[in-house]
């Protein structure tokens, strides 16, 4: 069973993002830049899937600059197998990715894609869905457990929803979203991350998949969230209660 | 709450753009220490630092290591708890093979560059300087036993230390032993199978013992029973904790017990252990080479560890100015200076508060540059297959070993306090974390030799032996840097630059002052042995921060927005008006000081 991993650059959760002052977008010169932490949870739930010997094989795909290289080699030393840069310029939106991602898995013919729910830099929430649809697989979203079945045709998935959670069995192939409970990502090794120089990474382009990538929405403006304006105190419990009734008319 | 985060964009440009870590990945061997691969690994690295020593380092340290009569993992005999966490931590350290990475391939390492280790080791030093004694010391024990042990003896012992799945000691000191090891008086017998039975107590033994590894391998100096008196007639030993069988397990437990560890100022969660060999019959020792040439193996791994810790004067500097930076942020307390009635600020607004973070940053800077630029001389010394290139990049290390070690602990310690004086009273309170930097790095200027017995050693055989050849050809190569600094415009550069070429005329006359007087008068010299040694520190950090400078100038003319060049050229800057300025008066203090110092009748103290 092979398992296909898409994982994205994106800024570290430790910067805090500043927005240009043209407002076109957030301001990535000199940004320290991470694996999308969702697609950690991914990457070492396929790798612990391979460990327990279901999967045969963890390929890492990635879609942008050529420097999502990086971002690759810390999938090879978390464990996948070999990587797959689509390497690009232009701003990818969350359906070209899905797109790219499609004629990625008709060449592969993974059993199971894991993408992680969301990335931290946009949070559309988005790649997934699309890509499940586009194939015409069954998807299990927000997944924070996965039990493959002994002849590896379908798996048990436990999702977090508002109430709670929730099971479901889907049929593989299939694609299967991450949340952060699903699992603990691993530390790479020292001997892991010298051996990923070496593990196979192949780069292709939208055109050689024959995707046209091109933005189909268009940005208008980045803004920086509005300040919050300061609080205030009052006297006793009564007066609270009484602003919260007629000011804020709450309760 | 200060969480450490490693300063990688300095780590980086300090390896890359000053210290050279292209011309080192081309030495034979170290092909594999690429631009790409170093930075993966130090994002792995700093990602550990960060995620599972850093979270360790305040309970680590309000926890401390224990002792009990029965402490020992079967309840034996005594021996040493470590804090919660650390077992777990040292396992996943060991296991993610960072104790393997600058050792020798043949033994399971990853034979990476100095200069790629002094960058991680950084980041274990700052994030938790107590659990990063362990693996120092193992390396520092391993790469000893690799040079001058017998072929059995390594593969009995290197494998294991190198995964980490041992570790390893120093055993020098004994309580009438401490700087002078002459003193020593462990005693050694042979035995008709060829090892030895150690008997003698040693003191000060970090990690003597401790329950995350399964065997221990101490590196012990004795006498054997014909052994001259003096340095001459020390002997290396290793005497594991437990005897290995024939077959690499684990056999009886030797005769080396942990008898009690010590309550100090600082470090408290790496146990310093009084050892006693030899109470229950004898413990097992092998002898390490040759008799009587024990210390100077020891002086092999003490360059390495004098090193390692010259790296927590860095770290010190770093963790100290990142928690006072956070606070200086955050604290808000009077209104903006020259404002009249305006808001209340935070106190990172106050020059006199920007005076002590500047310097902070300005000083952990320097000592990292400075450091890990004799890291990489000390990779082109052991690797380069020109000899005269090799034996002249070994010969600025050796003279700058004690400058790493002493200069970069003593400003360490300063730092630390300057970053408990940015908090205020909070900062003598124990639970804003400032004052653990302090208590932690106040040891790094006393261990593996005093800031004192660098500066003897610095003066002595690093200068006066050699009539200050190697420091002469270091003050030429700065005086050739000075005339670019020259070129460089901007007010920036002209301050840098003016107080470089004072600088580097105050090492050159102190340094012509301790050479020419060390001859006949040997103790004025030795009088201001820790002030030329202070004097090398600034105008050697002085000489990087210039260097970096004029890289960031570079960098600038060409293009590069990064505002980090920016900075760099600004921090520069403060280093030299602020700093480096200071040189003058250091070599008045040497030149002119000594009568002052000795002076004074014995009996008027």
């Amino acid at each position: 069973m092979k398992i296909l991993v898409p994982v994205k650059r994106v800024v570290d959760y430790n910067v805090k993002v500043r927005v240009k002052s043209d407002g076109s977008g957030i301001d990535l010169a000199n940004v320290k830049m991470s694996m999308n932490p969702f697609d950690e949870v991914a990457i070492e739930e396929a790798v612990r899937l391979k460990e327990a010997g279901i999967a045969t094989e963890v390929v890492a795909v990635s879609a942008g600059l050529a420097n999502s290289q990086e971002t690759l080699r810390t999938a090879l030393a978390l464990g996948a197998d070999r990587a797959i840069l689509i390497e690009t310029d232009v701003e990818l939106q969350p359906l070209a990715v899905a797109k790219l991602l499609k004629a990625v898995c008709e060449k592969e013919s993974p059993q199971l894609v894991i993408p992680g729910k969301q990335a931290i830099d946009d949070d559309s929430n988005q790649t997934g869905q699309m890509l499940a649809a586009l194939l015409g697989w069954p998807q299990a979203t927000f997944a924070s457990k996965l039990v493959v079945n002994a002849d590896k045709t379908a798996a048990a998935v436990t999702r977090e929803i508002d109430g709670g959670l929730e099971t479901i069995e889907i049929a593989l192939p299939a694609v299967m979203t991450t949340d952060l409970r699903l699992n603990e990502p691993r530390y790479a090794t020292l001997p892991n991350i010298m051996k990923a120089k070496k593990k196979p990474l192949e780069t292709t382009t939208p055109a050689a998949l024959g995707v046209d990538v091109a933005p189909r929405l268009k940005t208008l403006k980045v803004a920086e969230p509005a300040r919050r304006s300061g609080g205030v105190k009052v006297a006793d419990v009564a007066e609270l209660v009484e602003k919260l009734k007629n000011e804020a008319k709450v309760i | 709450m200060s969480e450490y985060v490693a300063p990688l964009r300095d780590i980086q440009f300090v390896l890359k753009e000053l210290a050279g870590l292209d011309q080192v990945a081309q030495l034979p061997g170290y092909e594999d220490a690429t631009v790409d691969l170093v930075d993966a690994v130090l994002d792995e690295a700093a990602k550990f630092a960060e995620g599972v020593l850093s979270p360790l380092n305040i309970p680590g340290d309000r926890e401390g290591a224990k002792w009990s009569a029965n402490g020992s993992a079967n309840g034996d005999g005594p021996g040493v708890t470590m804090p919660a966490g650390f077992k777990e931590a040292y396992a996943l350290f060991a296991e993610s093979g960072w104790t393997a990475l600058q050792s020798d391939p043949e033994w399971g390492g990853q034979g990476l560059p100095k200069l790629v280790g002094a960058a991680v080791t950084e980041m274990w030093k700052s994030a938790n300087h107590a659990f990063s004694l362990c693996p120092l010391l193992t390396g520092g024990a391993a790469e000893a036993l690799s040079l001058c042990g017998s072929d059995t003896l390594k593969k009995t012992f290197l494998e294991k230390m190198t995964s980490g799945v041992w570790t390893g000691t120093m055993n020098l000191t004994e309580p009438q032993a401490g700087s002078d090891l002459s003193a020593i008086r462990s005693r050694a017998e042979p035995q008709a199978d060829g090892s030895f039975r150690i008997f003698g107590q040693k003191i000060f033994i970090t990690y003597g013992d401790h329950d995350m590894a399964e065997n221990i391998v101490h590196l012990v100096l004795a006498r054997t029973p014909t052994a001259p008196e003096g340095v001459k007639g020390i002997s290396m030993f290793v005497v594991p904790k437990f005897l290995v069988n024939a077959d690499g397990s684990l056999g009886a437990r030797n005769d080396a017990w942990c008898v009690s560890i010590e309550h100090k100022l600082g470090i408290h969660a790496s146990p310093t252990a009084v050892m006693a060999f030899g109470d229950h019959g004898g413990a097992v020792g092998y002898l390490v080479g040759e008799e009587n040439r024990g210390l100077e193996y020891m002086f092999i791994m003490m360059n390495a560890a004098r090193f390692g810790v010259g790296l927590e004067g860095v770290a010190a500097c770093e963790r100290a100015y990142q928690r006072a930076r956070d606070y200086a942020r955050d604290r808000i307390q009077c209104v903006e200076t020259g404002v009249r009635g305006g808001p209340r600020v935070p106190i990172i607004r106050h020059p006199d508060v920007r005076r002590m973070l500047m310097s902070m940053r300005a000083h952990a800077e320097a000592t990292r540059a400075l450091a890990y630029v004799v890291g990489a001389a000390h990779d082109v010394a052991t690797r380069h297959p020109d000899t005269a290139t090799r034996r002249r990049n070994q010969a600025f290390v050796d003279l700058m070993i004690p400058v790493v070690k002493g200069w970069s602990t003593e400003v360490g310690i300063q730092v630390a306090s300057t970053g408990i004086q940015v908090h205020g009273g909070m900062g003598f309170i124990e639970e804003t974390g400032a004052a653990q930097y302090l208590r932690d790095a106040r040891i790094s200027a006393i261990y593996e030799g005093t800031t004192g017995i660098q500066a003897n050693d610095l003066i002595g055989r690093k200068m006066a032996r050699e009539g200050g050849a190697t420091l002469n050809a270091l003050i030429e190569e700065m005086r050739a840097l000075d005339a670019d600094l020259g070129q460089a415009s901007g007010e920036h550069f002209a301050a840098i630059h003016r107080r470089f070429a004072a600088g580097v005329e105050a090492l050159a006359e102190a340094g012509r002052w301790i050479v020419d007087t060390y001859g006949v008068d040997v103790r004025a010299a030795s009088a201001g042995a820790t002030p030329f040694l202070m004097l090398l520190g600034i105008v050697a950090g002085g000489w990087q921060m210039a260097r970096a400078a004029l890289i960031a100038q570079a960098k600038i003319d060409a293009g590069d927005t990064d505002p980090f060049y920016q900075d760099k050229i600004v921090t520069a800057r403060f280093f030299a008006d602020h700093i480096l300025s200071q040189a003058d008066g250091l070599a008045d203090c040497i030149t002119f000081g000594a009568p002052g110092v000795m002076a004074l009748d014995e009996d008027r103290f």
